[in-house]
């Protein structure tokens, strides 16, 4: 009946395999997102990403031009380099958005974070949590005698290493900043 | 200029500053202050419409066919609720529209105080960009930023939310200037890829433009480009739903709409061609299809003025980032100065096998014995009206479909139809926006039967301005392309895809003071459809047409463009487990 030879059934593959030549390959990258320092405009950078499905590992905000009011958004995500075109792009088209930075790709960058880790414990445990804080350079911001309060500073990993190392030695609490990042050089 | 003034009084000033001369609205207490300076001018004219979704329908069909942002206005909680359907289709659909809101006094925020909702909350991601205004001071610049917002780069609808103390204190009024704030999106395209594309195109042995909503939504001007650069070049041309009349239907390379519904050579032409120029359209998946078997040997070409549009779903050769008019003017440009260069030779033959497609003649119907074919109703009313200064609005199914298909468009913003959303409900309303901005323009809404009762409470509206809008209602007493779906889906049961109940349509437009005609008989059509024309005022129209009618050509979801369905016969168990769970 038609002009064609429709080969019925034929599709192997679902259409919402929507990348097919994009590179599956997860990517991390760290965004910094200036903005406008308005109400509301947290809950429109993370709607985004609930809304459309993007990954966040971790995302830290604060004003960094008062007068400006401007904050900056710091933003670490996973995703395959299509997604992050799209996460940028989407970031982009918020109208309270200034300017959209991917430091992975303008980089080299530093990224640093800060954590505070709650070890408990005595005696032998006590004596090594203090040692390797000693290495990892962590300082003793609180202290009782079964207890220390550690302030590490360090790119994200440091921190995870530490974390790992504490946890046998009685970590019982874990805060954590999220990722501030910057360009290297000028 | 500055003045002393309340909120309210800004409000209006302010719109009218913004050269408003027609608000759709519906009262209640948080925005009382603001209908109380309504009533106290002349300037504005304010549509009491019946339901505020209706408010916000009526705004997007008036920015449609005006190409100027449409204002509504409404009150807090459950105004504001209402609205969000109309804000989401105009999200969709890029249209230009500032909605204002009324909300509870700023000091009870919080308190779940009597009508309250947060509304920006609510309504954060289906706007474009959303304000609370908490101090009268800012009001009106905040209103002025919003058109501002709604109309640069990729318009879209915008919410202003304004509690009663605001609406009721006084502030200083500032008038509207050169926006100040960092909002200002790229129009002027990349000259290097622009030429990069013009190389492309004088090489190009099957090229295509492929257009969208982005044209219309440029303005005229890109339009006229658009049709300069087409007679120039000799490339055929088809549209998404969205940019239907942006390029002529009587236009000599005119292909017809493209997509899961769209014309058999427009899709084949999109399927086969080894340059795809898209112009404002963003590769929805009604256009696609499968994408992995998406015009697979073509080098593509998009221009978009919202970058997020460009590799979203296909990957793109030649990305160009600006607004239609601006690119095209620049591609005339470097295309003229080149030597107005195009493969003369292969085109016209691309042309001619397009032409053989066009033999395939996939809209064929016969209209025989007593039915009305729907088809038929629709190639009838384009016989008789295509000569008025017309403008047709839709409800969504299959009557949508059938009018892209059946009617022509020969020119941009006379085609409204939700396109991005498909909401039921959407056309009636929006045939009232559209006849307000042209009130003695011929407005048709093609409509479902089942869609029609969405927003039949419109007709208080009609009747009370006297908006002679025709309802066009194609009644096949189903939810007609429900029912399609289901027959080739899900094993001809019909769940719940029967309008039961129907009420008789035209007592009903007699019961709110307007118009009925039934017309089931093909022999009486014509007459018919001529006393709809010739009415003065709002008709509701009931044609009765063949129940089982389906809508053809169709690409099943999960399938590529040249496996398309063209009739009846090719229906049985064409769409399989993993197309099944498209939409
Ligand atoms: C608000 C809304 N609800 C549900 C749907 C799903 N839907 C799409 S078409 C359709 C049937 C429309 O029936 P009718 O208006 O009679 O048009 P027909 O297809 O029969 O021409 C439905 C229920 C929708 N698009 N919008
Ligand atoms: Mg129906």
């Amino acid at each position: 009946m038609s002009a064609l030879h429709i080969k019925k059934g034929a599709t192997r593959h679902s259409a919402y395999n929507l990348r097919p030549n994009f590179s599956d390959v997860q990517e991390r990258h760290t965004i910094a997102v200036l903005v406008e320092n308005e109400p509301g405009v947290l809950a429109r950078v993370i709607g985004l990403f609930s809304g459309r499905g993007y990954n966040i590992e971790s995302l830290t905000v604060a004003e960094v031009d008062h007068t400006g009011h401007l904050s900056r958004i710091t933003i670490v995500t996973t995703g395959t380099p299509q997604v992050i075109e799209q996460i940028k792009a989407q970031l982009g088209r918020i109208v309270s958005v200034h300017d959209v930075h991917d430091l992975t790709v303008e980089g080299p960058s530093v990224e640093r974070e800060l954590a505070m880790l709650k070890v408990v414990g005595d005696g032998e445990k006590r004596v090594e949590a203090l040692r390797l804080a000693d290495i990892f350079r962590a300082n003793v911001v609180d202290s009782t005698l079964t207890s220390f309060v550690f302030e590490i500073t360090g790119a994200p990993d440091k921190i995870d290493a530490f974390a790992d190392l504490m946890r046998p030695l009685g970590l019982a609490e874990i805060a954590r900043t999220g990722v501030a990042a910057l360009l290297r050089g000028d | 200029m500055t003045r002393e003034m309340t909120g309210a009084k800004m409000v209006v000033q302010a719109l009218k500053d913004q050269g408003v001369d027609t608000v759709f609205g519906y009262p209640g207490g948080a925005v009382l202050p603001i209908y109380d300076e309504i009533f106290q001018q002349n300037d504005i004219r304010h549509i009491l419409v019946r339901h505020e979704q209706g408010a916000v329908h009526a705004a997007e069909g008036y920015a449609r066919s005006t190409g100027k942002p449409g204002v509504a206005l409404v009150t807090s909680g459950p105004g504001a609720t209402n609205a969000v359907t109309g804000l989401t289709d105009a999200l969709l659909d890029s249209i230009p529209i500032v909605v204002l809101t009324g909300q509870v006094p700023t000091f009870m925020i919080g308190s779940d105080a009597f009508q309250e909702a947060d509304t920006v909350g609510i309504t954060r991601p289906c706007t474009k960009h959303n304000w609370l205004v908490k101090e009268t001071d800012k009001l009106a610049s905040t209103i002025h930023e919003a058109f501002h917002v709604a109309t640069a780069g990729r318009p879209g609808p915008v919410l202003i939310d304004i509690p009663k103390d605001v609406q009721f204190a006084n502030g200083e009024y500032q008038g509207p200037k050169p926006s100040a704030s960092h909002y200002h999106p790229t129009v002027k395209g990349d000259m290097q890829e622009i030429t990069e594309l013009v190389a492309a195109m004088e090489t190009a042995k099957k090229p295509v433009f492929y257009t969208g909503g982005g044209v219309i939504n440029s303005g005229p001007a890109a339009s006229q480009l658009l049709r300069e650069l087409v007679e120039a070049t000799g490339f055929p041309i088809t549209s998404t739903l969205m940019g239907l009349g942006a390029y002529p239907a009587s236009g000599d390379n005119w292909i017809g709409m493209l997509g899961m519904h769209g014309l058999y050579e427009a899709n084949m032409a999109m399927h086969d061609c080894d340059l795809m120029i898209n112009i404002g359209a963003r590769f929805d998946d009604r256009i696609t299809g499968r994408i992995d078997a998406f015009s697979p040997d073509s080098k593509k070409a998009h221009i978009d003025i919202d970058p997020s549009s460009i590799n979203k779903v296909i990957r793109v050769d030649i990305p160009i980032v600006g607004d239609v008019a601006h690119v095209l003017e620049d591609i005339l440009k470097v295309w003229k100065s080149r030597g107005r260069k195009t493969d003369s030779a292969n085109v016209a033959q691309w042309q001619a096998q397009i032409s053989d497609w066009r033999k395939v003649n996939c809209l064929a119907f016969t209209q025989e014995g007593k039915t009305i074919k729907p088809q038929h109703a629709l190639a009838r009313l384009e016989e008789l009206t295509k000569d008025h200064d017309r403008y047709i609005t839709t409800e969504v199914g299959q009557h949508q479909m059938w009018a892209a298909q059946y009617l022509g468009f020969e020119d941009p913003n006379r085609f409204m139809t939700s396109g991005g959303l498909g909401t039921m409900g959407y056309g009636f309303p929006a045939s009232i926006g559209v006849q307000m901005a042209h009130p003695d323009a011929l407005v048709i809404n093609v409509a479902g039967e089942a869609s029609w009762l969405m927003n039949m409470q419109e007709m208080g509206t009609a009747t009370q301005y006297r908006l002679p809008v025709k309802q066009f209602i194609l009644n096949n007493e189903r939810l007609g392309m429900v029912r399609q779906w289901q027959e080739l889906l899900h094993g001809e049961r019909y769940s719940h895809s029967w309008s039961e109940a129907l009420p008789d349509f035209v007592k009903l437009a007699e019961a709110f003071g307007a118009k009925g005609i039934l017309c089931s008989d093909p022999a009486d059509l014509d007459d018919a459809i001529m006393e709809m024309i010739n009415h003065d005022g709002p008709v509701i129209f009931d044609c009765l047409v063949a129940k089982h009618e389906n809508c053809f050509p169709m690409i099943p979801s999960g399938k590529a463009h040249n496996e398309m369905l063209l009739g009846e016969a090719e229906t049985q168990g064409v769409i399989d487990s993993k197309g099944s769970v498209l939409v």
